[in-house]
């Protein structure tokens, strides 16, 4: 295994992250910051308490599962484009490298980031309202499959994008939409029934409410139908990456 | 190399892979040839053939000028050996092994100088190089990357940003990115391209250290007095085929034309009967006589020629002979298998 491969497309991936701090670590910051102050603070004291926790803290899961969602396929998706767009790609795919390694050390980086973004958000959180983590080992276990999940889903997306705009069509459009009416911010016992019910396609209802389970013990579907899709889901996306690069889609002519 | 001292190895079911050794073959000895290409093909889709049954071997520490004019298949045959295009049909071997199933051997041998300057803008000389070392799966050595920097002349500039230097600097980085990793074949895509002149002849420079450290060079190229300068070998290349491979001085041998032009004291108006068995032109109104020759004969005929133009009183002032050069071999090659 070339594991001083793996290292340094990690390493050069963390570098470039450090080189952008005021954009990966004080814009969440205070993007979070927004949040509780709007809805926390503002528009939370209007409302009730939401299955017996405030709003403030019922929010926080999915604000957390918004920033994992759309910073992992950022990350990623922009990790592999980047070197397709300015040419430096050709040194991966000249270099003793295999698909799993180069998957390890690029989502691997997007990965660890997105999941230090989600801990500084909930460590932001902290100062604003009171919560607690009924089961931590399950919320990691939601944080880091989402995260590994949504970077394979970003490297796939960057693989296949030839401009900037197919690049972010996907998260604006498609996963920033599916986050907000995937109960993030509301609980879908709030919708009328037949809303309800279509909620339930969502799949990111199923993260955010496996995510606020490990929290508050709440959640609007069995904890264990949340994990095991997710992890099909991250299976799912490593069998088309590994496709991709089998076939060379848009990387080997 | 003798091997016999592990058939006892052999015998007992112990297999020992010595083809890495050839890599290590002295200079000049009698070797494996260290890249095979045998009947490469490349057809991109969209239907273009950019390779046809190309068949080239090279051997261990020669420099190899693959000549070609645009669009001949020059960097999709490079491409091709260093898999960043997939071969639709044939074979490439390094050092003995395939380049699809041993793809982790044969790519640690070779190093890639792209012909575009495609660099991590943002990234230091220093981190970018170790960069590549460590991609090609080698452990860091700070004493390599610094030996590698100080012979690129880029030993300053290590701390520099690489958006912040000059086009001949940034070929310089990626030189040093190829050879991070200690290979023993550098592939060269056309590396003098929008240089200038001094730089061009540091660029050679570079070239011919690196052959002396034992290092086999492949390169493309434009420029034929590039070719002409530095190369062992040259191979033509045109629609994907490769035209000839062979020695440099025996191709301008075999294929250069010889001339020996006579300044004439007076202007002929045409050429005497008598010399209408020799190869003459008469150039210049008259003033000029030019004799083309075999290069190859033994026999150039020469003195003959000068005992005819006594003895037909045609006196001449100076004289002087030409070759034709690599240029002019190349551009009839190329001409011709077009």
């Amino acid at each position: 295994m070339n594991i001083y491969g793996i290292l340094a497309i990690y390493k050069f991936e963390m570098a470039r992250t450090k080189r952008t701090l005021l954009q990966s670590i004080v814009a969440p910051v205070i993007t979070t910051s927004l949040y509780f102050i709007v809805f926390g603070a503002a528009i939370g004291s209007r409302i009730q308490q939401v299955e017996g926790v405030s709003y403030g803290a019922f929010i926080v899961p999915g604000l957390i599962m918004l920033n994992l969602l759309t910073h992992s396929i950022s990350n990623a998706s922009f990790a592999i484009y980047f070197p397709k767009f300015v040419g430096t790609v050709y040194e991966m795919l000249s270099a003793p490298i295999s698909t799993l390694e180069v998957v390890l050390g690029y989502v691997g980086a997007a990965a660890t980031k997105s999941i230090l973004l989600g801990l500084i958000i909930l460590i932001t959180a902290s100062f604003f309202i009171e919560m607690r983590i009924a089961h931590p080992f399950i919320m990691l276990a939601f944080v880091v499959l989402t995260a590994v999940s949504f970077s394979l889903l970003g490297f796939i997306l960057g693989i296949w994008a030839d401009n900037f705009e197919k690049l972010s069509v996907v998260p604006m459009l498609v996963i920033t939409p599916l986050v907000f009416l995937g109960g993030s911010f509301y609980s879908t016992d709030m919708l009328p029934a037949f809303w309800q019910s279509i909620s339930l396609l969502n799949p990111v209802l199923y993260l955010v409410s496996g995510l606020r389970w490990s929290f508050y013990e709440i959640s609007e579907v069995n904890v264990w139908i949340s994990l095991i899709s997710i992890t099909a889901f991250m299976l799912a996306c490593f069998s088309v990456v590994v496709m991709m690069f089998k076939t060379g889609y848009k990387l080997r002519s | 190399m003798d091997y016999s001292h592990i058939a006892p190895l052999h015998r007992a079911g112990i297999v020992i892979d010595l083809r890495w050794l050839h890599n290590f073959a002295p200079m000049g000895a009698v070797s494996e040839p260290i890249l095979t290409v045998s009947n490469l093909n490349k057809t991109y889709e969209g239907g273009f053939q950019a390779l046809k049954a190309v068949n080239l071997e090279i051997a261990k520490g020669e420099i190899l000028a693959l000549l070609g004019p645009n669009g001949a298949g020059k960097t999709t045959l490079i491409s091709t050996i260093c898999g960043i295009v997939s071969p639709t049909a044939g074979s490439v071997r390094v050092a003995g092994f395939d380049i699809v199933k041993d793809f982790r051997r044969t790519r640690s041998l070779i190093g890639l100088v792209p012909q575009e300057l495609t660099t991590d803008s943002f990234e230091s000389v220093w981190s970018t190089v170790s960069f590549s070392r460590g991609l090609f799966g080698k452990p860091p050595n700070a004493a390599h990357i610094e030996k590698v920097l100080r012979e690129l002349s880029l030993w300053d500039k290590k701390d520099d940003m690489i958006r912040t230097l000059s086009g001949g600097m940034k070929r310089r980085v990626l030189i040093a990115k190829a050879l991070s990793h200690e290979p023993s074949i550098l592939f060269l895509d056309e590396p003098t391209a929008g240089v200038d002149v001094s730089l061009r002849k540091d660029m050679w420079k570079i070239v011919n250290d690196l052959r002396a450290s034992g290092v086999t060079i492949i390169l493309t190229t434009h420029y034929i007095e590039e070719a002409e300068e530095i190369a062992d070998r040259i191979g033509v290349i045109n629609n994907g085929e490769i035209i000839l491979v062979e020695e440099k001085n025996n191709l301008m041998q075999k294929l250069g034309k010889k001339q020996l032009i006579l300044e004439l004291d007076q202007a002929l108006a045409e050429l005497p009967a008598k010399l209408a068995a020799y190869q003459l032109e008469l150039a210049n109104d008259g003033n000029r006589l030019v004799y083309t020759f075999d290069n190859q004969s033994n026999h150039s005929g020469i003195t003959e020629l000068l005992d005819d133009l006594k003895a037909a009183g045609i006196v001449f002032t100076d004289l002087n002979t030409s070759q034709s050069s690599l240029e002019e071999i190349f551009v009839s090659l190329v001409a011709e298998s077009s």
